[in-house]
């Protein structure tokens, strides 16, 4: 149990935390992580995490560097398949379909769990449409009406219609950081995924820019679940409902110390490391 | 104003995503397809690329490597007489030659190139700018040029005579412009975070050149040398107007020499005997072989460098 006699050192984490303090896991589930455990070459990155992604909330993924988060996040959409020597074991279920079942090509579970990177990587060649609309049109999709109506919600929903709307057709690189992120952010959510999974996205951004994406992100949660990766401790506080705490074990593998709904997870830990943690002991 | 209340219509985020899985889903079999296909054609263009060099390698081996002898290697070329008609003796003046020539060319053309690769990464100016793309240039002259600009300079104005130090020059000239753009392509591959930690400390530009730029860039800077080698080794054209030719083993750079390609050259335009005519297979296999193992020689030293740092 938590001690009383806590004291968090930042007390606006505490207060950002208690924003949101229902349980999320009382709730629909949209992923379910059991037993997952990513090695390259036989060495283990992170093992045995089991955790349940609530629908439609953000859960975030916190913890020191080399504690695996961002290896366990990109194993939610498959993408340690481009890497030679990567296994994932355990189970990683979407909905009722088994992400790592020899029977669904991988492409197929992309579409549904999409992701956004650490540094904005809209496609530097195609315009700011045609990067909104490039999932769908490898998806298949061609319909002109289905592209613009896609298109003008995704750039909506990531609050960057009013600034691109009268040119769509210009070059994505010609836009700042903050909104080739949010390019990238709309790219994602055009395909409308089911999950979104979210590697730092702000961790390149300046402050005013990280404000506008975490904005958008409790404004997402409508539309998505969200997981994210933050080495930030105040945004996890701020923007999730569900955190998880990975740390790095004795062998160099991440481990999961705590799930926690945010607000609990923030003021009364159960593990003492995670005290350590949030009150910035180490890490 | 009345308001016609139409029946609750889709979301159109679920609309939309039902849309899309289901496109995508429908899709995959083409996707699929399209992807084997192109996956095909990029093998096909593979095989085809990789067949010739081992067909290449097929002929060269099934045809010279019967050369390979102790007197191959050991003996200078002989004339046939009426008891031996098929004597071809070896092509020890031609290895002689090619190491002699060679050995001066690196000799020259690696502190030019590097010391010039240096410059063009740590400094920019107008000047450089000019040097860096003249040195651009260069490397794209077709080698003959380098042979005639020697032969023109050298042997015509300055009179040194038919030597392998002039073939040394033709083929040292063909070598700086590519150690150099391999040279500062290496130095300015080391982050410049490690160049201001150096500065932050006190030191000068030169001292960071050094004793942060230099060590960490020696791996690229061995694979610029070995590969502008591996050229070098295999040219003919710089030589030909400029080392002249000799029958016996020279360890003599001011002397007339020959080297291994130009062996080649001389036999099969008119070596004494159809043999000889043959035994080109055997020295074309040997410069294969010394090519091959440079680049591997080059890449194996540097992977090994680069693992003595972790």
């Amino acid at each position: 149990m938590a001690d009383p006699t806590i004291t968090v050192r930042a007390p606006s984490v505490v207060a950002a935390a208690l924003d949101h303090d229902v349980d999320p896991r009382s709730g629909p589930i949209a992923m379910r992580l059991r037993d997952v455990t990513v090695s390259f070459n036989g060495r283990t990155a992170v093992r045995d995490v089991t955790f349940d992604v609530p629908d439609k909330r953000v859960t975030a993924l916190i913890g020191p560097s080399g504690s695996g988060k961002t290896t366990l996040l990109r194993s939610l959409n498959r993408l340690h398949d481009f890497t030679r020597g990567a296994k994932v074991e355990g189970t990683i279920l979407l909905g009722d379909t088994d992400l790592y079942s020899r029977e669904i090509h991988p492409t197929l579970i992309r579409t549904r769990v999409g992701m956004v990177f650490q540094r904005p990587n809209p496609f530097p060649t195609m315009s700011v449409f045609d990067n909104v609309v490039s999932g769908l049109r490898f998806s298949g999709v061609r319909k002109k009406a289905v592209l613009n109506e896609a298109a003008e919600s995704a750039l909506i929903a990531a609050a960057l219609w009013d600034r691109v709307k009268d040119r769509l057709k210009m070059h994505a690189s010609s836009l700042s950081g903050g909104e080739q992120q949010r390019l990238c952010i709309a790219r994602a959510l055009a395909v409308e995924p089911e999950v979104l999974l979210m590697d730092e996205p702000t961790s390149a951004l300046d402050p005013v820019s990280t404000k506008r994406i975490e904005e958008l992100m409790s404004e997402l949660k409508s539309r998505v679940s969200i997981v994210i990766v933050t080495h930030n401790m105040q945004q996890a506080a701020r923007i999730s409902d569900l955190c998880v705490f990975l740390l790095m074990g004795d062998d160099g593998a991440g481990e999961q110390i705590e799930v926690a709904p945010t607000a609990k997870l923030f003021t009364e830990p159960e593990d003492p490391r995670t005290l350590d943690y949030i009150q910035g002991r180490f890490g | 104003m009345t308001v016609e209340t139409p029946p609750l219509p889709m979301d159109p985020v679920l609309e939309r995503r039902a849309l899309v899985q289901a496109s995508a889903r429908q899709s995959l079999a083409r996707r699929t397809f399209i992807s084997r296909l192109m996956l095909g054609v990029c093998m096909f263009a593979l095989v085809l690329a990789s067949s010739i060099l081992v067909w290449i390698m097929y002929l060269l081996v099934s045809k010279g490597l019967h050369w390979w002898s102790v007197d191959f290697f050991t003996q200078v070329p002989t004339t046939p007489t009426v008891l031996h008609p098929n004597a071809v003796g070896g092509i020890s003046n031609a290895i002689v030659g090619s190491i002699v020539i060679d050995a001066f060319a690196i000799a020259m053309s690696v502190p030019i190139g590097v010391l010039g690769g240096l410059l063009l990464a740590e400094a920019d100016n107008l000047f450089l700018r000019i040097v860096r793309t003249t040195s651009e240039v260069m490397t794209g002259l077709p080698s003959i040029i380098f042979g005639l600009f020697v032969y023109e300079i050298l042997i015509i104005k300055y009179k040194i005579g038919f030597s392998g130090i002039a073939g040394s020059v033709a083929l040292c000239i063909l070598m700086i412009p590519i150690i150099m753009k391999g040279s500062e392509i290496a130095f300015r591959a080391v982050p410049s975070s490690l160049r201001e930690a150096g500065y932050s400390l006190g030191m000068s530009k030169g001292s960071v050149a050094r004793h942060v730029v230099t060590p960490t860039a020696t791996p690229g800077l061995l694979t610029a040398i070995l590969l502008a080698t591996s050229r070098a080794v295999g040219e003919t054209a710089p030589l030909l107007f400029v080392i002249g030719t000799t029958n016996i083993v020279q360890w003599n750079a001011p002397k007339a020499q020959i080297s291994l390609p130009q062996q080649i050259y001389t036999f099969f335009l008119d070596g004494y005997s159809p043999a000889q005519e043959q035994i080109v297979w055997g020295i074309a296999l040997l410069l294969v072989v010394v090519v091959l193992f440079l680049n591997m020689g080059s890449r194996l030293l540097s992977a090994f460098l680069q693992r003595e740092r972790h």
